[in-house]
């Protein structure tokens, strides 16, 4: 990659005899959105932490736009704007407030904050709620004005936290169209998440992370190629009844699963082979066919799910 | 119009140090405005009552107060120790109990050390802000005191800067000590402490009638070398024992300021 806007060697975290992140290895460039995709606890929001200079590193190499966070904090600091898994607006103050003293602790003018303000406001649709105390919004209104905040400094590279977690499916969806709208403006987004449907809309390219190590780097679509079939068959046929029947069907496709509830069936052609299993006499009580998604990467990568 | 990246470029800021602890001022101010009010009346209601309980109920029966080769009257007695405690709770207010709130439960430093703030800035800031606080209550007693009269000269106005860094000096100090506390049980401890020192500093009467060792122990606090550095500008009785109390002060705000933004760093840069 060509001068990367962020560029990780051999990056390693550890917590007494835990670590938390095991010598991972990646670039990403301007106006690139680049995602962490792993489960709670794969060692993502340490990785984060530390591209946003507020933690420091065991052993490796970082570099954000060519500076060393632990060397030029401050600096690498001007260039990010952070929203954090957790929301941590400042509930003393209202929705505008928080957005101006924001951009005050960067050092940013007056006259340019008050401007950037209106901007913000709508982008986060919150014009209406401008004069309102922060802890009287809903989930899915804090989270778009914390990033609204972030974006205060007009940052080079956004860094998301997790960032749909504890929203419903509504707030997700509305964020989800925010985030797209920031990409397309040019802005470096990078992201974690165990969404991977959210991996999928949101990321050109990403890593996914398990026990603080990288498994795999590619886009959404390349990895899914390279990992998985292009489609999935998944039955049940009775928690009992699918280990029994797991030996007969892993004859009948190129790879298989089989998950405490259901099995799934990696194949070109899901509804071809769901033909072939009735021929048999193997009846599943519900079958369903469905393209190959980032879940299915991960399971064949780690042998686990997602979410567990 | 300068971007954020630029003004970190221009001036030399060092992982401690940005240069813009009054911002942490300007947000004080913004959550001030549409704060409770009550507390803040509270802390500086609290002397004010002192003030009349023992000046004028005491007083009456205590009548002048001997102290080195002056024999005053005993509301007139009071008054400055009341005036350097005043500075002390308004100072003590801001820095304990509303920073280990911002520490441990808003995270507000951690959010601002996620932007180009650095430690020492919010040290700086917030010690300032509490400093205000003191500064604003000992004001507000002095006014309150020259109404009544107990004022002795015009002079008695230079004991507003010294109250100024009795209230630098406990604000540093208790921003540094809350730095280091993590639960509501710890921070009870400072109320243990400060209950006796307000007792026994000698704002009430002068401290020679306690046994040698007491003496000594009341001494060592930093509240006695407040009120009587505030007694001393209070009625132009300047010696020596001033410059003890001030350098005093002036230690007990450099060690705050320095510990405070090394815990700061400690806790969300590492």
């Amino acid at each position: 990659m060509s001068n990367p806007l962020i560029s990780v060697g051999g990056l390693t975290k550890v917590f007494g005899d835990f670590t938390a992140v095991n010598g991972i290895d990646f670039d990403v460039a301007k106006g690139e959105s680049f995602g962490l995709l792993g489960p709670n606890g794969a060692g993502k929001s340490t990785t984060m932490r530390i591209l946003a200079a507020t933690s420091t590193r065991t052993s490796g190499t970082v570099e954000i736009l060519d500076k060393d966070p632990e060397q030029f904090g401050p600096l690498v600091r001007a260039h990010l704007g952070v929203v954090p898994q957790q929301d941590n607006l400042d509930g003393e103050l209202t929705v505008t407030e928080n957005l101006y003293i924001y951009g005050r602790y960067f050092g940013l003018s007056k006259k340019f904050i008050k401007g950037k303000i209106e901007e913000l406001l709508e982008f986060a649709q919150l014009e209406e709620k401008r004069d309102v105390k922060v802890e009287a919004l809903s989930g899915g209104m804090k989270r778009r004005l914390t990033i609204a905040r972030g974006l205060v400094s007009e940052p080079d590279i956004l860094l998301l936290d997790e960032p749909t977690t504890g929203l419903d499916p509504q707030a997700r969806h509305i964020l989800w169209d925010r985030l797209f709208r920031l990409k397309e403006q040019g802005v470096t987004l990078v992201l974690t998440t165990h969404f991977m449907d959210e991996a999928e809309q949101l990321c050109d390219r990403l890593v996914v992370m398990d026990n603080g190590a990288i498994m795999a780097e590619g886009s959404p679509s390349g990895l899914i190629k390279q990992y998985s079939s292009k489609e999935v068959l998944e039955v049940r046929f009775g928690s009992d009844r699918n280990k029994e029947v797991a030996p007969q069907l892993s004859q009948m496709c190129e790879r298989m699963e089989t998950l405490p509830d259901r099995v799934l069936m990696y194949t070109e052609d899901g509804e071809a082979l769901l033909e072939e299993i009735t021929k048999i006499k193997l009846h599943p009580t519900t079958s369903l066919v469905r393209r190959s998604s980032l879940e299915d990467v991960f399971l064949r990568l780690t042998g686990r799910t997602l979410i567990e | 119009m300068k971007t954020a990246v630029q003004i970190a470029e221009s001036r030399k800021s060092s992982a401690m140090y940005a240069g813009r602890p009054w911002v942490l001022l300007e947000r004080g101010w913004l959550a001030f405005r549409s704060t409770n009010w009550v507390p803040v009346v509270t802390g500086f209601v609290e002397p004010v009552l002192f003030l009349l309980a023992f000046g004028y109920g005491m007083g009456n029966l205590v009548g002048d107060v001997t102290t080195g080769s002056k024999t005053i009257d005993y509301t007139l007695f009071i008054a400055p120790g009341l005036l350097a405690n005043s500075a002390m709770n308004g100072a003590i207010y801001d820095s304990t109990w509303n920073v280990f709130w911002k520490l441990n439960e808003s995270k507000l430093y951690k959010t601002m050390l996620s932007t180009p703030l650095g430690p020492l800035d919010i040290a700086l800031g917030e010690i300032t802000w509490a400093l205000i606080r003191g500064l604003v209550y000992s004001l507000g007693f002095l006014t309150v005191v020259t109404v009544l009269g107990l004022t002795p000269s015009f002079w008695a106005i230079l004991a507003i800067p010294a109250a100024s860094l009795v209230a630098f000096g406990f604000a540093s100090f208790g921003m540094a000590i809350t730095s280091f506390f993590k639960t509501y049980q710890q921070m009870g401890f400072i109320n243990i402490v400060l209950l006796p020192m307000t007792l026994f500093s000698g704002s009430l009467y002068p401290i020679s009638v306690y046994p040698d060792w007491l003496e000594k122990l009341i001494m060592a606090l930093p509240l006695w070398h407040g009120i009587e550095m505030v007694r001393a500008f209070w009625f132009g009785d300047l010696d020596s024992g001033v410059l003890v109390h001030i350098c005093y002060f002036v230690v007990m705000i450099a060690t705050g300021l320095f510990v405070t933004s090394r815990r700061l760093r400690a806790l969300f840069l590492h």
